[in-house]
């Protein structure tokens, strides 16, 4: 590669890569049931020490 | 289900536990001297392995790799056995993760004060010990990831999966920026050069302070404040998000460390938009950690662990909006070489990663030796003298790096600088220099606090045993209760995939950043005046790396009116293509050195070295006397060193490496030559003969000591592009 001509495609894809991921993330993250998130949570909690 | 007995492992919890405390004593306490060399500057005239330049790397290297890598690996290793109800994989990679660990830090008290030094910060440790931190790492790593596959509890927590994290990418950025090529036994060259080197040194940098000081403390605080105030943490889901965004955007602030400087204009902007998103994910962990004390805030009044973290976390969200405001061009103008940006450190270090530290240790020492806390009340004073040492640390700091900045850039109404003389800008922050070094007293007071309560109730105490738990093994789930589940718990059952998909979080901005920077030519355009440096003056910037200049001097010119009239033209990407390492700087404690080639005589340099008030009264740099010292430079490396660099491109001749030992002894003539301008110096000159005689000792001319070395390449900095003056007409 000898000139920076041309080189936008590359964090365009990026940031598509990117978007998609956290849209996917957020749509993920809300869609878990309230009673599995607590237990989660509950982890570290849990243990009897 | 059938339970399993098995014992967690509390003698390697220990272990670090203590190596953690005693470093810590050690590397706070040069960083105490360090303060201290501030305002006394011949405090350790002539000995070269206490003076400031070789002592910063030890302070940086044993808070960070000691002090605070330690506590890591205490808190790792005891949250994720109890988090995945297993004893850790290995006894033995455990051992070896102890040992060599504390092996490193031994090699590096003993090289770095020596002059051993890559110069590269907070990588300063020359290649054999990068080869071992890079094998014991892999040993952590391996033994971290077997124990998750043998875990018990099927889910795994998201201190875990910041754990994972912190070992993939800190493996990843020591590799890569440690990529150096020997030239002897303790003595490297960077693989990158000039504007490239800077870059992936501040990718590697910035993602210490992101994968090394934050995202463990992060897996951490996920995993400590709970337990300690026995709340769930306050949004599962917000840990999710704020840990995939907070691991996939770091990666891209490094550049925010470059902004105004040769690195071109597209990953500096980068680097600053970065920086500024940055802040969504820190605040989420912030919120997320204080909000889990919702319910039990009367705890923080009477527990002195709550009130570590409660301060640690509020010092985090501190640093981590002060750092994406830093980002911001206009007030990295201000802000970069001065003291804001020690400050900023400072906050981010003693309280985020101190404090949380401190609260880690007053409460596991306790349930380790089965023991309530010697004293509470020692406990609680500990916390009030360090949070008072922490504001009296940067308060000041903020001070004197707005005013040094002012001052830096002020204008008389003729175009003329206010302040011309740069250590008129040095002596008004002196009073600022003293209330950081009592700021830094009573922090090192509270950690010595902390030593004798944990002293005395380990005292009290029973041995440290490992702890007998049972749980039953995990069972084989049917395929048909995992249908429609969703994506993030099937990843949380596959450690594996999970790690190989965190490292291509990571490996993203790195690679968008670095990878056009090195192939594509047109980032760091040729100046085709500019040459590789003489072997004389090669061997004498290695002197410099050596006795570390670059920490209080930087070289990198940046294209403000200020800085051009007073160091000269701003400094071109293109003028460092030989540069390997880089030697921009972090710091102007003493003037930018880009142009400072021909700006003085030789005889200046041979003063200013020996004796810096001499010349510069008020300076508060220190002497240099051991690069006079009647005895011979050591070339015999030079050729090899000429042979490592043309392998990196540096395109020196066959006959340049054949003529190095001439070269060098012509150079050197000539500056002997050029001192004797000097009455004074032909006088003691002369003197110095005649002593020798009487000692019986061979005399060495001025020409083979080391000063001439050095100063052969400072008189050659920035002298490789001529600024043609314009005359305007009116």
């Amino acid at each position: 590669m000898d000139t920076i001509v041309g080189i936008e495609i590359y964090p365009i894809i990026s940031l598509s890569i990117f978007f998609l991921f956290f849209v996917l993330l957020l749509v993920w993250v809300f869609s878990y049931s309230k009673e599995t998130i607590n237990e989660l949570g509950d982890i570290p909690l849990k243990e009897d020490n | 289900m059938e339970m399993q007995q098995f014992y967690y492992d509390n003698k390697i919890v220990k272990k670090f536990l203590y190596a953690c405390i005693i470093f810590g004593v050690v590397g706070m306490l040069v960083g105490l001297i360090l303060a201290i060399m501030f305002l006394f500057p011949n405090l350790t005239d002539g000995i070269s392995f206490l003076s400031f330049g070789r002592l910063r790397p030890l302070h940086t290297n044993a808070v960070i790799f000691a002090f605070v890598g330690n506590a890591i690996f205490a808190g790792v290793y005891y949250s994720m056995q109890r988090l995945l109800k297993t004893r850790m994989y290995s006894d033995l990679l455990s051992n070896i993760n102890f040992w060599g660990w504390q092996l490193i830090i031994v090699a590096a008290a003993i090289t770095l004060p020596l002059g051993y030094s890559t110069s590269k910060e907070y990588a300063e440790l020359e290649w054999p010990i990068d080869i071992a931190i890079a094998l014991i790492w892999m040993v952590f790593g391996i033994n971290m990831i077997m124990t998750i596959l043998k875990r018990r509890e099927r889910h795994i927590y998201v201190a875990i999966w910041f754990y994972i994290a912190t070992f993939v990418t800190v493996a990843i950025l020591h590799i890569f920026n440690s990529l150096e090529l020997p030239v002897s036994g303790l003595k490297s060259y960077s693989v990158y050069a000039g504007v490239q080197d800077a870059l992936v040194q501040w990718w590697y940098g910035h993602n210490a302070v992101a994968f090394f000081l934050t995202t463990p403390f992060l897996g951490l605080m996920y995993y400590f404040v709970p337990k300690v105030a026995n709340r769930p943490v306050y949004s599962y889901r917000l840990s999710i998000i704020h840990f995939w965004s907070l691991i996939f955007i770091y990666i891209w602030a490094g550049p925010h460390h470059l902004l105004y400087t040769a690195l071109p204009d597209w990953a500096q902007n980068l680097g600053v938009v970065f920086s500024v998103m940055l802040i969504a994910p820190s605040w989420g962990g912030m919120i997320n950690g204080l909000l889990t004390l919702r319910g039990v805030w009367d705890k923080v009044r009477t527990d002195a662990v709550l009130k570590f973290f409660v301060v640690a976390i509020t010092g985090y969200g501190m640093a981590t909006f002060e750092g994406p405001m830093l980002s911001l061009k206009n007030v990295n103008a201000i802000a970069h070489f001065t003291d804001w940006i020690i400050a900023h450190v400072h906050v981010g270090a003693l309280a985020w990663n101190g404090f949380m530290t401190f609260g880690m240790i007053y409460w596991l020492i306790p349930r380790m030796t089965k023991t309530k806390l010697y004293s509470e009340k020692l406990a609680n004073f500990h916390f009030w003298i360090g949070t008072l040492g922490i504001i009296l640390y940067a308060l000041p700091l903020y001070v004197a790096g707005f005013t040094q900045a002012s001052m830096w850039k002020q204008f008389n109404p003729d175009g003329t600088l206010v302040y011309g003389n740069f250590l008129e800008t040095v002596t008004q922050i002196m009073p600022m220099y003293w209330m950081r070094a009592i700021g830094g007293t009573l922090y090192v007071a509270g950690l010595l606090v902390l030593v004798y309560n944990v002293i005395k109730t380990v005292a009290a105490g029973s041995k440290v045993e490992d702890e007998l738990a049972e749980a039953p093994a995990l069972a084989v789930i049917s395929s048909k209760r995992m249908k429609g589940e969703k994506w993030h718990s099937w990843l949380e059952r596959r450690p594996i995939q999970f790690t190989v998909l965190s490292l291509v979080a990571i490996l993203i901005g790195g690679i968008i950043q670095i990878i056009p920077t090195i192939v594509v030519k047109s980032n760091i355009p040729t100046i085709a005046s500019v040459k590789p440096y003489t072997p004389m003056e090669l061997e004498g910037r290695d002197l410099y790396i050596r006795e570390g200049c670059v920490g209080c001097h930087s070289q990198m010119i940046r294209p403000f009116r200020s800085e051009v009239e007073r160091y000269g033209e701003y400094s071109k990407g293109g003028e460092y293509v030989y540069d390997h390492p880089f030697l921009w700087g972090s710091k102007r404690t003493g003037p930018d050195l880009h142009r400072v080639g021909a700006k003085y005589n030789d005889n200046w340099h041979f003063n200013h070295m020996w004796d810096p008030q001499s010349t510069s009264p008020g300076s508060i740099m220190p002497g240099y006397k051991w690069m006079y010292d009647n005895k011979p430079m050591d070339y015999s490396l030079i050729e090899k060193k000429m042979e490592v660099m043309v392998t990196l491109g540096v395109p020196y001749t066959e006959e340049d490496i054949k003529n190095a030992r001439k070269s060098i002894d012509e150079q050197g003539a000539l500056i002997e030559k050029n001192l004797h301008a000097d009455p004074d110096f032909v006088k003691s000159y002369e003197e110095s003969k005649k002593n020798a005689a009487t000692r019986g000792e061979e005399f060495v001319p001025m020409k083979d000591r080391e000063i001439t070395a050095l100063i052969a390449y400072l008189q050659r900095l920035g002298t490789d592009i001529k600024v043609k003056e314009t005359v305007q007409n009116k």
